[in-house]
C-alpha cells in the first residue's frame, strides 16, 4: 500500500517543487499565477489520493470513511482552485495590472 | 418533488460519509437536518428538467473525466518543462486570446471554462454570452483553442438534437 501511495506522492511533491520554482521565475504576475495555481491543485490532488491509498491500509469501515473525506477534498480543491485563479485574473485585468508580453509584441 | 427527495438522498449520503456513526441517534439527527436542507434549498443542487436528461448529464460528465485527466497530466508536464527550462523566457510567450464559442448550456460553458483553466498556461479569464477571453501563456497553447476541448464538452453535456 505505502508503495502504491509513494506512486502518487512523489510526483505530487515534484509538481509542488515546480509550481513553486514557478513562482519563483516567472516574470509577472499573470505567468506566476499559472504555477501557482495550477501546478498546486494538481499537486495537491496528487497528494491527497496518495494518502487515501495509504490510508486504506488497514482496511475498516472507518478507514474507507476517511479515505472518502479526503477525496471529497481533492474534488472540492478541483473546483475552487480553478474559481479562484480565474477570479484573482479577471480582477487584476480589470483593475489594470500590466501583462508581461515578448518585445516582438508589445511594438504591435 | 422527486428533486427534493433526490436532494435529501444526496445530502444523507454526505452526512454518513461525513459523520462516520452509525447509532439511532446520530442517524437520526442526519435524517432530520437533511430533510430541512431539503426542504428549502432542493432548487438549489439539481437544475428543473426531466430525469432522464440529468441522467445523460451524468453520464455524460463521467465520459468527459478521464479525457480532462489525461490532459490535465500533460498540460502539468508541459508547464513543468517550461519552469525548469533554462531559457525559461523564450518559451513563453504570454497573451490574450478571444474566441467564440459554439457551446449553448450555462453548464457546458462552465465546464470548458473550467477545464480551461485547469490544464496550466491557459486561464478563463471572462464569459460574456458566447464569447471566452483567455490568458495563455505559450503560443502553441493559445493556438490549440478552442479545439477538441470544446467538442468533448460539447459530446458530452450540448444537447445532441
Amino acid at each position: 500500500m505505502s508503495a502504491i501511495a509513494a506512486l502518487f506522492v512523489i510526483p505530487g511533491l515534484f509538481f509542488f517543487a515546480v509550481g513553486t520554482l514557478g513562482i519563483l521565475r516567472f516574470p509577472d504576475f499573470y505567468t506566476r499565477l499559472q504555477a501557482a495555481g495550477k501546478c498546486d491543485s494538481f499537486a495537491s490532488v496528487l497528494v491527497l489520493l496518495g494518502i487515501a491509498i495509504y490510508n486504506l491500509g488497514d482496511f475498516t469501515l472507518a478507514s474507507l470513511l476517511v479515505s472518502i473525506k479526503i477525496m471529497l477534498i481533492a474534488v472540492f480543491v478541483f473546483i475552487a482552485s480553478p474559481t479562484a485563479t480565474h477570479a484573482i485574473t479577471e480582477s487584476a485585468l480589470i483593475v489594470g495590472v500590466e501583462p508581461w508580453m515578448r518585445k516582438e509584441r508589445k511594438k504591435q | 418533488m422527486s428533486r427534493m427527495a433526490t436532494t435529501f438522498l444526496a445530502m444523507l449520503a454526505f452526512w454518513i460519509v461525513l459523520s462516520g456513526m452509525f447509532d439511532g441517534f446520530h442517524l437520526s439527527l442526519g435524517i432530520l437536518s437533511c430533510l430541512l436542507v431539503a426542504w428549502f434549498s432542493h432548487d438549489l443542487l439539481l437544475s428543473v428538467g426531466p430525469i432522464r436528461s440529468r441522467i445523460r448529464d451524468f453520464f455524460g460528465i463521467l465520459r468527459y473525466l478521464p479525457y480532462l485527466f489525461k490532459e490535465i497530466v500533460l498540460a502539468n508536464l508541459q508547464v513543468a518543462y517550461i519552469v525548469l527550462h533554462p531559457r525559461m523566457l523564450d518559451l513563453i510567450d504570454p497573451s490574450l486570446v478571444r474566441f467564440r464559442t459554439s457551446l449553448k448550456r450555462p453548464i457546458s460553458k462552465v465546464t470548458f471554462g473550467q477545464s480551461i483553466t485547469l490544464t496550466p498556461a491557459t486561464i478563463t479569464v471572462s464569459i460574456d454570452d458566447d464569447e471566452f477571453t483567455v490568458y495563455a501563456l505559450t503560443r502553441s497553447s493559445a493556438e490549440s483553442l478552442p479545439g477538441e476541448m470544446e467538442r468533448r464538452v460539447a459530446a458530452a453535456l450540448e444537447d445532441r438534437r
